[in-house]
């Protein structure tokens, strides 16, 4: 046994987690790859041949999209209204969240748990009154439209975030700043928002997230002047046939943003997921 | 510049937390709340600071009625258990921010906030963010922030509970020089008996949201009004025994019956409840002059240089600090002995039995 140590080292010894976890891993981007592996192709490459990687490179695609305003303009029209949406979410959110973990008010409670249910219907419930009533108010295919229709979903949202940051902070702090003379206003600006800022990125990436994300509204409430992205994706379908590596390159750049900013936002997350409560 | 409460009272989802009650602080002077957790020090504060209002009752600052007012608009500032400092600010900012608030000169600004860090030994961090420094720092900062801006009414809840020992003794052996150099009232809150007498000034002792006793620090503990202020007032908490008086002199439960000094001589007779503080329970036999009792021991706890005994005698469970180390064994007996002359004597309403002259009748440590 001990003559021969050596060759019994040798034997590498197979890590299955680590197997385990490349597999997942692989899994996971499979789709992403062969989204950006087809942007890549020409139409007649993707669906004549199977490829691992393109024959001919080509970024005939993205040109497309990026000369063409029908296309990019989508992306401008999404960014416009998602922004919007950011904004005007955070700015009504932050007073609303401060107010229910701070103060005890007659029906806190439930008006807590009920903003949370606006999240509970399918956004298609909500697209017929919208687009009636937007008609009827002359927002339709406005970004305004979007924005203010994408708050329903939001702002609980962005409420239910903020109070679980706000609630980490001692009240003691608040009552300090004012013993000391600050103003609401000049507390909240100069002191309590540098203290949740991690909070309101959080915040502002999932209203981004789910703006930037969702479809049935936004083309409900966009016909030309407004149309986002993912609208302009889907219709696509049945124009001159089907694009495939057009269609595949706008997907790709659909993905960039949303990676940019989760990249900011990675360490905190977490704690958003779980709606600021961990 | 006084603070006089008048009448008020605090309840919260039904709990009492003050019942009402009066109080009025001078002028630059020290004041200890001492009372056991949750006895309303906490909420008998944010009432003086305005934080709360107070469900009836009325405040007054130098005689104007401050009750209800914005606390921007009150001369007070506090120092919590906590430290509470602004994260997003340098120590050098946290302690300027009130003075930017009153829109003093940038020169003046910086010779206050270095005069302060001077007084608190910040000098050397001054650059340094709040979670940067040690919890020692940080309350030292929360003090400098409070004290900068002069204002008339200082309160701490508990500054240095959350230190630890050496910090702890570090700062309080710092905060008489504070109050001295303030000329503030400050109002001091503590669970620590042994605090509130090296503090000095005043005490209020707190029981159960009502003051039961408010007088210089020295005399409440040496004259206690009741049970229950000698109680609060002593750490171990005061031993207890009943006593029999009759014939002008109190009997004991051990046999043993002594002449009641002068004061107390005129005191009906009748069932008294006699208390006194663990340092003056003594182990060995008596000697002349001195209660002895049978006791039996439960546990000892050892400080290092002294004892705690818990024993069981007359029918009691008392508590007594001796000098040096013992071990016993649990459960072995021995004899105890007791000054009379440190015994406080309570009536039967727990009120301290002072006789006819109040002036010489007691006053024990």
């Amino acid at each position: 046994m001990s003559a021969q140590p050596s060759s019994r080292k040798r034997m590498p010894r197979i890590r299955w987690s680590a197997i385990v976890m490349i597999a997942y891993l692989l899994f996971l981007l499979v789709p992403i790859y062969w989204l950006v592996v087809m942007s890549f192709k020409s139409n007649s490459e993707i669906l004549n041949a199977f490829t691992l990687f393109p024959d001919e490179f080509t970024f005939q695609n993205y040109e497309t999209i990026l000369t063409d305003p029908s296309w990019y303009m989508g992306y401008v029209n999404s960014f416009i209204y998602v922004a919007l949406n950011t904004v005007i979410s955070l700015a009504v959110a932050l007073p609303a969240a401060y107010a229910f973990s701070r103060y005890r008010f007659y029906g806190d409670n439930h008006l807590f748990f009920w903003l949370l249910t606006n999240r509970m219907a399918p956004p298609a419930v909500f697209a017929l009154p919208f687009f009636q009533l937007y008609s009827s108010v002359s927002l339709f295919d406005t970004h305004i439209a979007v924005a203010l229709a994408h708050c329903l979903f939001n702002v609980p949202l962005a409420v239910w975030i903020l109070e679980g940051f706000m609630r980490g902070i001692p009240r003691e702090i608040d009552e300090t700043a004012f013993m000391d003379g600050y103003g609401f206003t000049r507390f909240f600006t100069r002191i309590f928002i540098p203290m949740i800022a991690p909070g309101i990125g959080v915040t502002a990436f999932f209203c981004f997230m789910f703006s930037w994300v969702e479809l049935l509204l936004s083309r409900t409430l966009t016909s030309v002047d407004a149309k986002p992205i993912t609208a302009i994706m889907t219709r696509t379908v049945s124009a001159s046939g089907l694009d495939w590596g057009v269609l595949a390159a706008a997907g790709v750049l659909t993905i960039i943003p949303g990676a940019i900013v989760i990249y900011f936002v990675r360490s905190y997350i977490a704690k958003g997921f779980a709606l600021g409560r961990v | 510049m006084t603070l006089r409460l008048q009448d008020v009272s605090k309840s919260l989802d039904g709990q009492t937390h003050i019942y009402p009650l009066s109080l009025e602080l001078q002028k630059g002077t020290m004041n200890v709340l001492l009372g056991p957790t949750s006895s309303g020090k906490t909420s008998l504060m944010r009432l003086m600071a305005g934080l709360d209002r107070p469900d009836s009752g009325k405040i007054y600052w130098e005689g104007k009625d401050v009750t209800g007012q914005r606390v921007q608009a009150r001369d007070i500032a506090m120092v919590y258990q906590q430290f509470v400092n602004y994260p997003s600010m340098t120590v050098y900012e946290n302690i300027a921010s009130p003075l930017r608030i009153q829109k003093r000169s940038s020169a003046q600004i910086d010779a206050k906030v270095h005069e302060m860090a001077e007084l608190l030994q910040l000098t050397s961090i001054l650059h340094r963010m709040p979670d940067e420094i040690s919890g020692g720092q940080q309350q030292r900062c929360a003090i400098a922030r409070a004290l900068v801006k002069d204002v008339g009414l200082v309160l701490m809840d508990e500054p240095l509970a959350n230190l630890d020992y050496k910090l702890r003794e570090e700062l309080r052996s710092e905060i008489p020089r504070l109050f001295a150099a303030s000329g503030s009232i400050f109002v001091y809150a503590t669970t620590e008996p042994e605090e509130a007498l090296l503090l000095g000034g005043n005490t209020a002792t707190l029981w159960e949201g009502r003051v039961t006793q408010f007088g210089p620090s020295m005399e409440v503990y040496r004259q206690p009004a009741d049970e229950i202020t000698a109680r609060v007032y002593s750490d171990p908490p005061m031993n207890f025994m009943s006593v029999r008086k009759g014939a002008g002199s109190f009997h004991y439960k051990s046999g043993q019956s002594f002449a009641a000094d002068e004061g107390l001589a005129d005191l009906p007779d009748g069932e008294y409840r006699a208390g006194f503080r663990a340092h003056h329970l003594e182990i060995g036999e008596s000697t002349a002059g001195k209660l002895a009792f049978d006791a039996k021991l439960i546990v000892t706890e050892i400080t290092g240089s002294e004892t705690f005994i818990h024993v069981e005698a007359a029918g009691e469970r008392w508590i007594g600090l001796v000098p040096g180390i013992h071990t016993f064994k649990v459960g072995q007996n021995f004899q105890i002995c007791l000054n009379p002359e440190s015994i406080f004597y309570f009536d039967q309403q727990g009120r301290l039995a002072v006789g006819s002259n109040p002036e010489t009748g007691q006053m024990r440590a």
